[in-house]
Formats: C-alpha cells, structure tokens, sequence
C-alpha cells in the first residue's frame, strides 16, 4: 500500500500522467472523430448502394478480426512509430461500430415514414435530415459510444508504437513490476472507459427524439 | 521458416486453449447468473451493470489489475478473458430465458413438470438459439483478444507479435496475427455453422438477434 | 370427482378473486365456467391442478384434498389444455403428445402405441404427422394434437382453460364437434372455461356461471335457457338467444295490438255487422278508456236479438299479461279450451290479443328461423 502511494506522490509520476492523459485523449478521440467522419456518410451511402453494403461491411469486419496489437504493429513499417500510426490503427478498428449502426439504423427507419416524407414532397436531403437521421439517431450513437469505448481501451496499446497515452504507464509498471505504476495507468484510463460509456449512453437516450423514448431501439 | 512451423502451430494451440477456457469458465459462471437473475427481477439490473462494466475495463489495465492478485501465470489471461466473456453469455441466456413464451412454461407446469425439468426440457432448449448468439459473440471477443494475454505470460500467438514489435520484424508480426485473425473468422463462422446445427428442426424458421458489441 | 368447499382465492393486494365457491362435479360431467373477464373462472380452474392455491376452503379430487398431493404427482394426473396451445416447438408432434407419459416413467414401446392409438382419434394419421413440428401444423390440427396430449396419461378429469378461443369460428366449431364425440367415448370428466356461451351452450352438461368471483348460476343449457337466474344472466346468455328459444318468447312479443273491440251499448245488430266486416267470431267490449269489460263471441249472438253488448257479454274469462311467457299463455288457452286471450296490464286495460294462430306463427317462426341459423 505504502508503495503504491509513494509511487502516486511522486510529482514525476504526477507530471508524466497529466501528459499522458491528454495524450490518451488526444489519441481515442482524434481517431473516433475521423471514424465518424467517414463511417456515418458513408453508411448513408451504403443504404442508397445496397448491392455494395454486403461486400464492404465484410471487409470492414475483417479488419476487426485483427488482433488490435497486430494491426498497431503493421502500421510501424509504413509509417514508422508515433501517434500518426497509432491514430491510422485506431481509426480503422474505430469504423465498423459506427457504419455498420448508421447503415442498419437508417435502413431500419420505418418504410412508410419514408413513403410519406416522399409524398409531402421532400427532397433526397431534406427526408435524410428531417427523417432518417432522426429516426436512426439513437442506433448510430450507440455505435459511436461502442467504438470510443473501445478504442479508449486499444490506445493503451499505442504505447507499443511509441505513441504514448497511458499504456505508456501501465507497461512501465509491468517491467517494474510495480503495482503503483499499473493502477496509476490503469484506474485512470479504466474510469475513461466507465465514463465515456455512461456519458454517450446518457447522450444517446436524452437526444432520442421524444416520441421514440418508449420504445427500445437498437438492433 | 519451415521450422518455425511447429513453433506458430503449438502457439495457435495455446491460443486456442487460452480461449476455450475462458468461454467454459464463462459459461459455468454464466449461464447459472443469467438463469438465477432471470428468476429474480430486481438482480438484472445491477448484474447486466457489473458485466457491461468489465467489458468496459481497457485490455492492458484489466491484465495490470489481475496481475497484482495473479502474477505473470496463464491464469491471468484467462481470468481477464474470462471476465469480456461473462457479459454476451449472462445477458443472452438471460434474454434466452425470459423470451420463452409464458405459455409453454404454463403448458410445462400444467403437465406436471418439475422446475428442473421445466428448465432442462422447455426453457434451455427453447433459449438456446439466442444463448448460442452469445456464446459466438465470448467466442469471437475471447480468441480477437487473447493475444494481449501474452503479455500476462499466457503463451499464445501474441509471443510473436509482441517479439516482432520488439525486434521490427513485420513477418513475425504477421506469423502472429494472422494465423490469430483466421482463428477469429473461424470461431465467427464455425459456431454459426454450430448454431445451426444445434438449433432444433421445430425452431429454425426463427432468427433472433442479439445486439453486438465489441469489447 | 371435484368438490369445492368454502374456497377463496385472496390475491396479495386484497383482491378476492374466488369468494366461497362451493360446487360439485359429478364423474362423467363435461362442466363449463363462464362468465365476464374477472369473475373468477381461470382461477378457479387452475385451482384444481395448483396452478394458483386457494387462501380458504378445501377443493378435493377423488375425495382426496387436493393439497395432500404433491403439486407435480397431481398436475400429471390431470389432463390440461390451455388457449395457446403451448405445444413445445422444439419437439416433434409424437414427443408432444408422450411428454406426461415419459415424465410418469413409462417405457418407449408404450408410448409409442400410446401416440398411434391416440392420434387416429383427432384425425390425424400418426405415420404422416408423428415426426413433424408443431409449426409445420395448422393452428387447429395444433390444438388436436394439445387435446389428445392432456388424454396420453389416461387422466380421468381434464382441464381446459379456452382451448379452442384462438381458433377461427369454422375450425372452432369441428373442433367442438370432435370435442363432443371424444366426451361421449372416453366419458372423461372436463373443467371446461370459456367466454363464448354458444361453446357453454352446445358442450356443457352443466353450465356454471360466475360473478365477481361467486357462483351466481349453476344449471343444464337448457334450464339456463329457460330460466335464467335474473338480468344479468339473460343478458349474459343473450336476448337473441333467449328470443330465438320460442319457449321463452313472451306475450307482448307476439300479441296482435289493435284487437277488435266495441262499446258495451252497442247494439247487437251493429256487433254482428263488425266481425263480418273484421272476419272475427268475438269482440272485446272495452270502455271509453280502452278497460276491458267483458267479451262476446258469434256463438252467443245467434240466440239473443234484442238489446245491448253489456247485457249479453261475458265477465268472467281467463286473461294474461304482456310480460308472460308464451308458454304459460298457451298452456292456460289449452287447459281452457280457448281460441284466444285477451292480454290486459295490472290497470285493467286492454293491450292486445293472443289466439292460437299467432302463437303458431311465432312459434314457427322463431323455430324456423333458429333451425336455419344452426
């Protein structure tokens, strides 16, 4: 107990975490911004190219079945080691919770609500953001929340890649063997993870649109 | 290379136990939590809560934590697989359970079955399509996440992949990770064919699904 | 066979929903419980296999009190049969159907001459049938197969709680119709609930009918028909029902409005002149506001030529009331060698007229019209 307290007092530990936190968060959210970014267009796009969705959310689950340390470490010899790597491999685990929810979330809207946004005359875009997005809100949050819980997970791995973050800590403990050093990595990161699940969850459910809360979404 | 062969074939068997194990202790453990809060309304709340949250538990931190208690032994690995297991199988041998029509469970004690009986005779074999979704998702999350557990000394294809960061060496990496991505497409398709064969002939023009999600 | 005593069910927020049932059913009697949603008739059902325990009273089976049993020794000794048929899908039909049997310990061979002598009996041939699945059956052979699955362990009572209620009228109807056959061979002992009181009406030996958790009726179909209890059994049983039963049609139903009728110091000469000109062979002397006085027929005209209808006219005749059962008049026109009678209310005054003919007619009519509808 003494030791893990002299290792929490200890200022440089202290200095060292405080980077590596916003390292850690610079990391997760950096790649699940980009995610977002691509993955919710282009799951839209997917449910207006429904011959294509089978075939590359295929590939995209392929990429998962990656052991996330591996597809860190593919990474080194084309871009060498730093938080770049690291962002490309989060990035890409990052993907298929959010396009695969945002294209079953909006395939899943309700074809008559579709039908009669057509029929008051909306335009493509206007039924998109008036209607389907909406509607598929709740589901392509969840697949945000799910892909920034994992991936605050997997970017204790960047320390691999010489990215930093606060695996960087914990690995330092390992080879140490020193307790102190694990929970000053792994408490912080593990309450990262708790909270990121619970505040996106809160998100998902007070951005539900009104008239949806009653009835369970997801899919 | 050829004599590496032996070496990647003895470490995927590793990797393979590793996993395996997990998914067992998972389903000794879990399929009776699933059951018992499946009878006990107030406890699935808490319960479902406890078992989001290990899986919410980053990979590195969890082995961190179970080596305090553990060490550097397999038993490390397995306990932090164990504990991703634990939520898929709770939470679909609960929902297995409970979707059961209540009139077969009237029609069962209406015949004179016992609850033992009701359970072993109508609600297992009737949840068992959806439990059997639950055990693919362990399977799947147990097998894509036991090469970390190398690093808690547990043996398996992430000796390599972990050797060939250490060394740059992009073969080794990937003599690691792909004979441990085959094994998790394997483990994806093999049990779904398992699904299929195990589903009774009288159920299998239903398809229930199971929200995904991925450790 | 089932003895009720005193039994009620109190549920846990104070609902009574059985009140001091008491009730007995012979060996052989196919009775069935109706009543509206709440009264109490599930409960009671299921409180003879323990599905739910009475909080009062003794129910005894057998002359065995039911709690004596072990719940699960007693639920396999009686048949049971619920509205969703509840057949297990993921077992074949023969394993459906042998299911008590197996749980009682009896051995393959017997189970399976159980199932093929069985299933012939609903019309379903075991070697077409036996290997299926319950979803590669229709709805109504489905339940077949729940009906003979509550007869495989040869129980002598049988409980049926709406069995055929998710049914559509016509398979409901062939399945009531294999129902009543099977009674009459096996002379089982069934609980039968229903809501549908054509189903009570066409099955039942006795009809039990339940209000707020109480007996509030126990009679055959035909004397619930004839005699129901008070309103709100004839309501429950149906005014279409009870008009379409031509022996509880009443007067008022049928009598003709605007008898012929005369003032009573009329001459006899101008009585005469209107039932040639109404085509009638009597006339009602009524007075000035409509009080029937007296009535004279042709017959006695012929002998009197002189004077008015008051002095000749009868006083003392048999009369009825609009609320009277039909039956009753035409029991009381018979008894008196009557062709008709005249109907008055409780002031005396003439409402209508009931003669043999228009009873034959709504008599004929009412049978007529029900003989087309069943």
């Amino acid at each position: 107990m003494n030791e893990i307290l002299q290792v929490l007092k200890d200022p440089q530990t202290q200095a060292m975490l405080r980077t590596q936190v916003v390292q850690h968060l610079v990391l997760s959210l950096t790649s699940v911004l980009l995610a977002t970014l691509v993955a919710v267009p282009a799951g839209i796009w997917l449910t207006r190219h429904e011959r294509l969705a089978s075939p590359v959310l295929t590939v995209v689950s392929l990429v998962q079945t990656l052991p996330s340390i591996a597809l860190l470490a593919f990474m080194i010899p084309f871009m060498g080691i730093g938080s770049a790597p690291a962002i490309t491999a989060l990035f890409l685990y990052a993907l298929l919770p959010i396009l695969r929810n945002t294209y079953t979330g909006i395939q899943g809207v309700d074809p008559a609500a579709r039908e009669s946004a057509r029929g008051m005359g909306m335009t493509d875009r206007q039924m998109l953001f008036m209607v389907e997005l909406p509607l598929a809100f709740r589901v392509i949050m969840s697949g945000i929340r799910v892909s920034t819980v994992m991936i605050i997970g997997w970017a204790t791995l960047a320390a691999f890649v010489g990215a930093g973050g606060l695996g960087d800590m914990v690995l330092m403990g390992f080879s140490m063997v020193s307790t102190g050093h694990i929970i000053a990595g792994g408490v912080p990161v593990t309450l990262m993870a708790l909270l990121a699940d619970y505040g996106l969850g809160r998100l998902e459910r007070a951005a539900t649109p009104a008239g949806l809360r009653v009835s369970e979404g997801g899919h | 290379m050829i004599h590496h062969a032996d070496r990647i074939m003895q470490m995927t068997g590793e990797h393979l136990q590793l996993a395996l194990f997990a998914v067992l202790y998972a389903l000794l453990a879990g399929v009776p939590i699933g059951i018992l809060i499946s009878r006990h309304k107030r406890l699935v709340g808490p319960v479902l809560w406890v078992v989001n949250a290990f899986q919410t538990i980053p990979a590195l931190a969890f082995i961190g934590f179970a080596m305090i208690f553990l060490g550097l032994t397999p038993a490390t690995g397995i306990t932090v697989l164990f504990f991703y297991c634990l939520m898929p199988i709770v939470r679909s041998t609960y929902t297995g359970i409970t979707s059961v029509d209540p009139a077969m469970i009237e029609a069962a004690e209406g015949m004179g079955m016992t609850r033992w009986q009701t359970l072993r005779m109508v609600q297992l074999p009737l949840a068992l399509t959806i439990m059997l979704v639950g055990i693919r998702l362990a399977t799947v999350i147990a097998v894509g996440s036991a090469s970390i557990m190398s690093l808690a000394g547990a043996g398996g294809l992430g000796q390599l992949i972990f050797a060939g960061i250490d060394r740059v060496q992009t073969r080794m990496i990937l003599a690691g990770a792909l004979p441990a991505a085959l094994l998790a497409i394997a483990a994806e398709f093999g049990i779904g064919a398992l699904e299929r064969m195990l589903t009774p002939r009288g159920l299998r023009a239903v398809k229930p699904t199971l929200r995904r999600e991925s450790v | 066979m089932v003895r009720f005593e005193h039994v009620s069910k109190t549920y846990a927020g104070g609902h009574k929903a059985v009140d001091d049932l008491n009730l007995e059913i012979e060996r052989g009697e196919f009775v069935c419980f109706i009543g509206p949603s709440g009264c109490g008739k599930t409960t009671t059902m299921k409180m003879i296999n323990r599905l739910h325990e009475p909080t009062a009273g003794t129910i005894s089976v057998n002359g065995k009190d039911i709690m004596q049993f072990d719940p699960v020794e007693l639920r396999r000794s009686i048949g049971y049969v619920i509205q969703q048929i509840g057949l297990f899908p993921h077992m074949t039909i023969a394993q459906n159907v042998e299911l008590v049997p197996k749980l009682l310990g009896w051995d393959a061979a017997r189970r399976k001459s159980r199932v093929d002598e069985l299933m012939p009996m609903v019309g379903l041939d075991p070697e077409e049938y036996r290997d299926r699945y319950p979803k590669e059956l229709s709805g109504g052979q489905q339940q077949r197969i729940g009906v003979i699955r509550a007869l495989a362990a040869e129980p002598e009572l049988i409980l049926m709680d709406e069995p055929f209620g998710a049914l559509d009228p016509i398979t409901r109807e062939s399945l009531q119709d294999e129902l009543k056959r099977l009674q009459a061979k096996l002379k089982k002992t069934i609980v039968f609930v229903t809501h549908d009181m054509d189903e009570a009406l066409k099955l039942a030996d006795r009809i039990v009918i339940m209000k707020d958790g109480k007996v509030h009726q126990v009679a055959t179909p035909d004397e619930l028909l004839r005699h129901p209890k008070d309103e709100f059994v004839a309501q429950f049983v149906g005014r279409d029902r009870l008009a379409a039963a031509p022996e509880l049609l009443s007067v008022s139903e049928v009598m003709i409005r605007r008898p012929v009728t005369v003032d009573p110091d009329h001459g006899l000469a101008e009585a005469v002149v209107t039932m040639k000109k109404r085509r009638v062979n009597s006339l009602l002397v009524t007075d000035e506001n409509d009080r029937l006085l007296g009535l004279v027929t042709a017959n006695e005209l012929k002998n009197v030529q002189r004077g008015t209808v008051a002095s000749v006219m009868r006083t003392s005749f048999p009369v009825t009331t609009p609320d009277a059962r039909l039956q009753e008049a035409f029991e009381q026109m018979f008894l008196a060698h009557l062709e008709f009678l005249p109907v008055v209310d409780t002031d005396g005054i003439l409402v209508g007229l009931v003669t043999s003919t228009t009873m034959v007619d709504a008599l004929s009519r009412a049978l007529w019209t029900d003989g087309e509808a069943s």
